[in-house]
């Protein structure tokens, strides 16, 4: 293990090769991916490390649509040794439909996997009965997917923090970036409220923020940022396989027992700054449970313990963005657009080769590239209707002196 | 024109509230019930929440209280019980004759505002519900009068039934009469500790000895002599070593310390008795303030993290207001309910005037004439408490369990290990303490939570979160102001699925309900994605074809 020096970090040692902007899963696992390989980087956050929606997540790492699947699939086995942390990486997954629309969507993402050597088996109510005790016999059918799995997405930000610092890189929590400086069309500088750090190349990895950062450069990334909720019940004994999700729920059993899930509708807001919105829940949290208590009809007596809500960002077309930008030329933009973590491993790869090499070796990139929104209208979020709804109820006032 | 909406949003969807109420107090002890009635005697329509009767199953979960199983039989009929408190509180009769809408054994688990984040909600609402179901009412002015719970103190055995706090203590013997122990020790001696022993006195109950790590008892010398007069064995300089017991508590080992601190070897002694009542201190109830977003300040004088307020309670969310013991709790205010009454007054009259029910004028007045009582400002709590966690660690070791729920003990939070069930060790995760994880920037519970699992459990920190904070702060070398509080989130009561769910929901909610955002071209297989973004109404092509 290499020596760590937390130190140089706060003071002494300013910039790096790499700064990297963002300390959320995806730019976390670039400065990995990056310190592995020894390049000398930094991650700046505003906060602490996974403290958004990395860490606030279902945890989910199936995800047979995206250009990264075979990398994800592939990586995820081998991240609790390679990282040197636990992850709680769990195989497999299983889909509860409880009506036929369900199974047909189910069957569909199948489809994808399919196409990509991925199999799975269909399960009759019987075969998910066995697998899934909680489910009940509203359950029509399922599917248990030979492929993907889950992790604990707090466990698993902080063990790519950690292990960036073991292969010497640096992170510097509660630093919000003021401004970037360009010179001779490239970037040199990233000015924060706790010093200004040098580079040569800029990683931007910012969750919500990343659009405001990519402006400072002149680039256009358009991004609508929106709240969403999650629920969180009691330890119940643990199933065989605690990837399970269904019914308009994405979500998990997790190693302790707890019935982790998410879903259902989202509320779209404003971020006009680099300050952290407040990631409140509402009585939404009622709904998920009816859902969960539907698709597990045994777990209807199980409480819920919390709930918890995150801020995340998606692009007009609800894709990634990660491109290397032309002016400034040694800047790479990354946006999941809301489903970063479980392509994480994936993704830090991406971004290693783009900074390293100018480009991917094992997947196309030109479908996320930044280029597709050349021409978007100004008012995309109006004609999505993606815009805060019009207060309806006056804000509570800072009253109190 | 209305703006077109994403109908995948939540815009919309979020169903009104069964009912609405002007004024809605949670909380009917002293405070919250003051608050009530001074505003329905001045016309307000008032309603009145109150958790008790506490489910005998949420006391089996140390819910909200540290009841330690110690509760009868007793708690398992709530209608009795209701009639009990209802019997035992002349406000409460009052409160119905005024027409206050009075809703007993009936949980407050959330509360929602619109911010910055929301603006879905037509009105500020309360999450309610009972044993069968859950409702919401919505509201122009909340007071939360939450009051105060116990503060947990960790020692070898302390998870065995029969080992409780002072809080829920108080209410199986004065509030439930369903206490079901005889012989008691009690840890600690300022006025919560001494208003304890007299309680159990006058309930007929043995006090076998109030244990106190100072040199001196600590309470109001009227109450001092009232237990002198008892016999009760008051033993200073001493601290808990263990609760002993086969499955529950048979005996309290105390140990004596030296005029340093310190535990003296071979000092024990071992004290016969069925329950272990934690009286070293109260913590203000200010879950349902921080899930609404007031703002919270560190006061130990106060009893750590109490609502920013001003003099009629108003938080920094102008419609709720915080009185009683979840606003601050001391010596003066345990001892002395009236000022808790003066509190509420004011806070009922403040909210009866911003509704219109008094002239603002009349309402200060009324204020005014509040007489305020004088007392010593309280002095800072925390050191008295941290220096019972040092001398508890000093005798019982690190392996001690700090997070019931969990199984983390005292060397596993400051160790930062992974919970035991990962099986998991690594040269570089024990390379990683809670003092490394310092040098990354200041620590926060809430992440030490994600990694160890204290407070994760299902009573969310309420026995463990001001020791975890308080070891945080030692382990670190940091002031214990200086430790950000744990956050809370709704629902603040574990109620279950088939309880919190809503048994009707919009069509809106059914219809357009998406595991996630709905985008049609989110999870288009790869080979498939068309460089033009096709999903904005209007789009252009993009100038540069792609290279595919």
């Amino acid at each position: 293990m290499a020596e760590r020096n937390p130190e140089a970090a706060a003071s002494g040692k300013t910039g790096a090769s790499v700064v990297i902007i963002g300390g959320g899963v995806t730019g976390l696992s670039a400065g990995w991916w990056l310190a592995r390989s020894g390049v000398d980087v930094l991650v700046l956050d505003k906060g602490i490390v996974g403290w958004e929606a990395s860490g606030r997540n279902g945890g989910g790492a199936t995800h047979a649509y995206s250009p990264f699947f075979m990398e994800e699939q592939r990586l995820w086995p081998q991240m609790d040794e390679l990282l040197g942390y636990p992850t709680e990486y769990q195989r497999h997954r299983i889909r509860v439909a409880l009506d036929d629309a369900q199974m047909e969507r189910f069957n569909r993402i199948a489809a994808i996997a399919d196409g990509q050597g991925f199999k799975c088996d269909y399960l009759d109510r019987k075969n998910l009965a066995e697998l899934v005790p909680l489910v009940g016999d509203n359950a029509v059918g399922g599917l248990f997917c030979h492929y993907g799995g889950h992790a604990n997405p707090q466990r698993t930000t902080q063990a790519y923090a950690w292990a960036l610092e073991d292969h010497g890189g640096r992170i510097l929590q509660h630093a919000t970036v003021t401004g970037i400086t360009v010179k001779a069309g490239k970037v040199c500088e990233v000015v924060t409220d706790r010093g200004r750090f040098g580079c040569e190349i800029l990683v931007i990895a910012a969750g919500p923020q990343t659009g405001l950062l990519a402006a400072m450069l002149g680039a256009e990334l358009p991004l609508a940022p929106a709240r969403v909720e999650m629920i969180v019940t009691e330890p119940v004994p643990l199933m065989r396989y605690g990837g399970v999700d269904g019914n308009g729920l994405y979500g998990r059993q997790t190693l302790r027992g707890n019935l982790a899930y998410g879903g259902g509708p989202h509320e779209w807001i404003e971020i006009d700054g680099m300050q952290t919105p407040p990631r409140v829940t509402t009585s939404l949290l009622r709904h998920l449970g009816r859902r969960l208590a539907e698709m597990f009809p045994k777990a209807a007596h199980v409480r819920i313990i919390r709930s918890w809500g995150g801020i995340v960002e998606n692009t007009p077309d609800g894709r990634p963005v990660i491109d290397r930008l032309q002016d400034p030329s040694n800047a790479v933009l990354a946006t999941m657009s809301s489903v970063g973590f479980g392509l994480s491993p994936a993704t830090g790869r991406v971004i290693m080769e783009l900074v390293r090499d100018g480009g991917c070796s094992f997947a196309n990139l030109t479908p996320i590239s930044l280029a597709r929104f050349r021409g978007l209208p100004a008012d995309w979020r109006e004609r999505l209707g993606w815009i805060p709804v019009p207060m309806t109820m006056p804000a509570a006032a800072d009253a109190a002196r | 024109m209305a703006p077109y909406l994403d109908p995948k949003s939540v815009a919309g969807k979020i169903p009104v509230a069964e009912m609405h109420v002007p004024l809605i107090v949670v909380g009917a002890g002293s405070a919250g019930l003051a608050a009530a009635l001074e505003a329905a005697r001045a016309g307000v329509k008032t309603m009145l929440v109150d958790e008790n009767p506490v489910a005998g199953a949420l006391m089996g979960l140390d819910v909200p209280l540290h009841f330690g199983q110690r509760m009868n039989a007793a708690v398992q009929n709530k209608e009795r019980l209701v009639e009990r408190l209802v019997d035992s509180n002349p406000g409460l009769a009052e409160a119905f004759e005024l027409g206050i809408e009075v809703q007993l054994g009936t949980y407050a688990w959330g509360a929602f505002l619109n911010g910055p984040t929301v603006r879905t909600l037509q009105k500020p609402m309360l999450g309610l519900a009972d044993e069968d179901r859950s409702w919401m009412v919505s509201f122009e002015h909340l007071i939360v009068a939450a009051g105060a719970r116990d503060l947990g103190l960790s020692f070898a055995g302390w998870e065995k039934p029969g080992v409780m706090g002072v809080a829920g203590a108080m209410a199986l013997i004065r509030r439930y009469k369903a206490f079901d122990g005889r012989r008691l020790v009690i840890l600690g001696s300022g006025a919560p500790a001494l208003e304890m022993a007299l309680a159990a006195l006058e309930g007929g109950l043995t006090v076998a000895a109030l244990v106190e790590i100072e040199a001196s008892v600590r309470g109001p010398a009227d109450l001092r002599e009232k237990l002198a007069r008892h016999g009760v064995p008051l033993m200073t300089r001493h601290a808990i070593s263990q609760a002993r017991g086969a499955t529950e508590v048979a005996s309290a080992v105390l140990v004596r310390l030296d005029d340093a601190g310190a535990p003296i070897p071979s000092s024990e002694v071992e004290i016969a008795c069925d329950s272990i009542v934690t009286a070293i201190g109260l913590v203000p109830n200010v879950e349902l303030l921080d899930v609404l977003g007031c703002r919270l300040h560190f006061r130990s004088e106060l009893g750590g993290y109490v609502p920013v307020i001003d003099d009629a309670g108003r938080t920094t969310q102008g419609c709720v207001r915080a009185i009683g013991d979840c606003a601050g709790v001391f010596e003066a205010k345990v001892l002395h309910p009236e000022l808790a009454v003066a509190e509420g007054r004011r806070a009922g009259l403040a909210a009866a005037a911003e509704l219109g029910a008094v002239g603002a004028d009349a309402a200060t007045a009324l204020r005014q004439a509040i007489p305020s009582s004088d007392f010593d400002s309280p002095a800072a709590i925390h050191p008295y408490w941290q220096e019972w966690l040092r001398i508890e660690i000093a005798v019982g070791g690190w392996e001690v369990h700090v997070c019931q729920c969990e199984d983390v003990s005292r060397g596993d939070l400051v160790e930062l290990r992974p919970p035991s069930y990962l099986k998991w060790g690594s040269s570089q995760m024990r390379g990683r303490t809670l003092k490394t994880l310092a040098q990354d920037g200041p620590v926060n519970q809430d992440q030490v939570k994600r990694l160890t699992r204290a407070g994760m459990g299902p009573c969310q920190g309420r026995r463990c979160r001001e020791q975890v904070q308080m070891l945080l702060a030692s382990a670190t070398g940091v002031p214990v102001d200086q430790i950000p509080l744990a956050s809370y989130r709704a629902p603040i009561r574990p109620l279950p699925l088939s309880v919190l769910w809503p048994h009707e929901e919009t069509e809106a909610m059914r219809e357009h309900w998406d595991i996630w955002f709905g985008i049609p071209t989110q999870f288009t297989p790869h080979w498939e994605m068309d460089p033009v973004s096709p999903a904005v109404p209007g789009a252009k092509q993009p100038s540069t074809p792609s290279g595919k």
